[in-house]
């Protein structure tokens, strides 16, 4: 490559105070092109006078020489310089005249105020507490529906529900005891290595049984139904709301509230105790199966310890944590389809937070319980 | 005659987000049965405009009277108001996860006393009127864009409103697609006898069916135009409005020379 076929801007002084522009060589984008800093750096031309581009010999050029112009007009404009392309290849300048032509429309572009730490703090917390009232208001909002619902007054389709039922119940089941023999076996495994060796290998029932029924079964059944149901109702509702068709219910005068996000929040309230009991029971079976084949422990004697064991009121417990996170999964999901942006990857990120909050607000519910539990006795 | 109030009336009405100003001061007078058409350019407020007019946004100043009364004022009749209402929304917006028949059908299951068979024939009905017959079963994802206005269409009328909103109808939609939609929306204007409020800044469609349009101008926020369109195109004073009518050929020329597309490497 000979050296003239380079990109080259070379300055001169003109008659009238400005200074003339020579641009010569190959400037495609793939060349490697002189910025319009390194041009025009270092305060070589500056005040008032016009700059003048001109084709000193230009071999080739594509956006890599247009790109350039509009970053040298900007700079100098900046100074307070004008600038003229008329001396470019017809082409080129016209491209110019286009883009500097735009009228700017000043309202629609964002401004991007800059801000200091300290704001930025106070932003977010005031975002924080707008965003619990919001959530509280639609914790209100799913209670008057119930209510309406439940006098007669509201709007709701049976069909809807029994729908969601068998979706958020009957269809997760496969998967609800598939985790829950594991978490049981696990649970016996770690068991039987520690009470072995102090020759109390049979109360491994006894673990397996307090474990599932007081925690494991409504936890992890609740945090599969996070991630399958609570992140199904945000991306429906999400994608509902990107679709309008949120706005059509509206305009039908009928409340999303009650057609849409009730029968939701209903049908995991209602499955999520069925699910749990089924995730009980097979916990306690893969429980025993490893019992049975790790250690010799007859059937009868782990059957009966874990009898002896599982008493109603830690059954109980489970099942009534399980409402509650039911209820919780139901409105994290809707809440965050209902308040999604009109876009997809507002969906994404509804999606995204519904299981994020639905397993964190399973965490703290649960521990809320333990905390409860601990201090009533049960 | 002057004692009949307009079907809807918009007095002084103000549309904001919060404290930025959308559109200000809008008064217009639509008699039953005329097509009325908001128009303007990109992002200037027609779509609030018809979101306001529909009860999906409180006007910040200023108000909206149908047949003479503000239906949104108290809340309480909103609900009743709304069911005289048909809305076809911009992309369709039909509910995806049930069928055509079953879109047409919420509306007439949710506010009449029809058996399911009934309901169930008033909505091929409806279907068959925009000319999707024998398309009950399918659901808006197996259809084309086309269809899914035309079904959006169908659900609009379903309980046979008074008024009918149209955002955006002819967006995304083929030259001719969109003809046989805007002499659709005439014949049923003229057989059902309903009052037509259409946003839209197709130039064709305009002409085509507008009695009455209404300009809202973006920079200045306010109306800049109210009257027939061909009227406005030929006699307006306002330079913007026959510019936005003639796609600015009114104007002088003042774009730069088009670049050839062979001196860009």
């Amino acid at each position: 490559m000979t050296p003239e076929h380079e990109a080259n801007a070379k300055l001169a002084p003109t008659a009238d105070g400005g200074v003339c522009v020579a641009l010569s060589g190959d400037w495609r984008l793939r060349r490697g092109l002189p910025g319009a800093g390194e041009v025009f750096g270092g305060g070589t031309v500056a005040g008032t006078g016009t700059v003048r581009f001109v084709d000193g010999g230009i071999t080739a050029w594509d956006s890599g020489l247009t790109a350039f112009l509009l970053a040298s007009a900007d700079l100098l404009g900046a100074r307070g310089g004008r600038v003229d392309f008329d001396g470019l290849p017809e082409g080129a300048a016209g491209l110019m005249r286009l883009a500097l032509a735009v009228p700017e429309k000043t309202d629609a572009r964002r401004t991007e105020a800059r801000r200091g730490w300290l704001s930025a703090i106070g932003e977010a917390a005031w975002g924080t507490v707008e965003r619990v009232v919001d959530m509280l208001a639609f914790l209100g909002e799913v209670v008057l529906a119930t209510v309406r619902v439940a006098t007669g007054r509201g709007r709701m389709r049976l069909r809807d529900l029994l729908f969601l039922l068998q979706t958020c119940g009957a269809d997760a089941l496969p998967i609800v005891l598939l985790i829950n023999v594991l978490v049981g076996m696990i649970l016996a495994f770690v068991g039987v290595v520690q009470l072995q060796q102090f020759g109390a290998a049979i109360f491994v029932a006894s673990l397996v049984a307090l474990a599932m029924l007081r925690e494991m079964g409504a936890l992890m059944t609740g945090i599969i139904l996070s991630g399958r149901t609570g992140a199904a109702f945000a991306a429906q509702l999400g994608s509902m709301q990107a679709n309008e068709e949120i706005d059509a219910f509206e305009a039908f005068a009928i409340p999303p509230m009650e057609f849409l996000v009730l029968p939701r929040v209903l049908a995991l309230v209602f499955m999520m105790p069925l699910l749990t009991v089924f995730a009980d029971a097979i916990g306690i079976l893969g429980g025993m199966l490893v019992a049975a084949l790790m250690m010799d422990l007859s059937l009868t004697a782990y059957w009966r310890q874990t009898l002896a064991s599982a008493t109603l009121t830690h059954f109980l417990l489970g099942v009534g944590k399980s409402f509650v996170f039911g209820g919780l999964i139901a409105l994290a999901g809707c809440y965050q389809g209902m308040r999604c942006g009109r876009n997809a990857q507002a969906v994404g990120q509804a999606t995204t937070r519904a299981v994020v909050a639905a397993i964190t607000l399973l965490i703290l519910a649960d521990a809320a319980f333990a905390i409860l539990c601990n201090e009533l006795h049960i | 005659m002057a004692a009949e109030p307009p079907k809807i009336e918009l007095r002084g009405v103000e549309l904001a987000y919060g404290s930025y100003v959308v559109m200000r001061d809008i008064n217009a007078r639509i008699p039953a049965g005329e097509v009325f058409v908001i128009m303007g350019g990109s992002g200037c407020g027609k779509s609030t405009l018809m979101r306001a007019m529909i009860g999906r946004l409180a006007p910040a100043r200023g108000e909206i009277l149908f047949d003479g009364r503000n239906p949104f004022a108290d809340g309480a009749g909103a609900a009743s108001e709304r069911r005289n209402f048909g809305v076809m929304f911009q992309g369709g917006a039909l509910w995806s996860s049930m069928t055509l028949a079953e879109n047409v059908a919420l509306p007439l299951e949710q506010y009449t006393r029809l058996t399911a068979a009934e309901i169930r024939e008033v909505a091929r009905m409806k279907l068959a009127l925009v000319g999707l017959k024998g398309f009950e079963g399918y659901f808006p994802s197996e259809i084309s864009g086309g269809m899914r206005k035309r079904a959006s269409l169908a659900r609009a009328m379903a309980l046979d409103p008074e008024i009918l909103f149209f955002d955006e109808p002819s967006a995304g939609l083929d030259p001719l697609s969109s003809r046989r939609l805007d002499e659709l929306m005439l014949q049923l204007r003229d057989t059902l006898g309903a009052t037509v409020v259409v946003v839209t800044h197709e130039l064709d469609s305009i002409f085509a069916i507008a009695d009455t349009a209404i300009f809202l101008d973006a920079a200045s926020r306010t109306v800049k135009a109210v009257g027939h369109p061909r009227e406005l195109r030929d006699h307006s004073p306002d330079p913007a409005v026959r510019a936005f009518l003639t796609r600015g050929e009114s104007e002088t020329n003042d774009r730069p020379a088009a670049v050839p597309a062979s001196s860009i490497e």
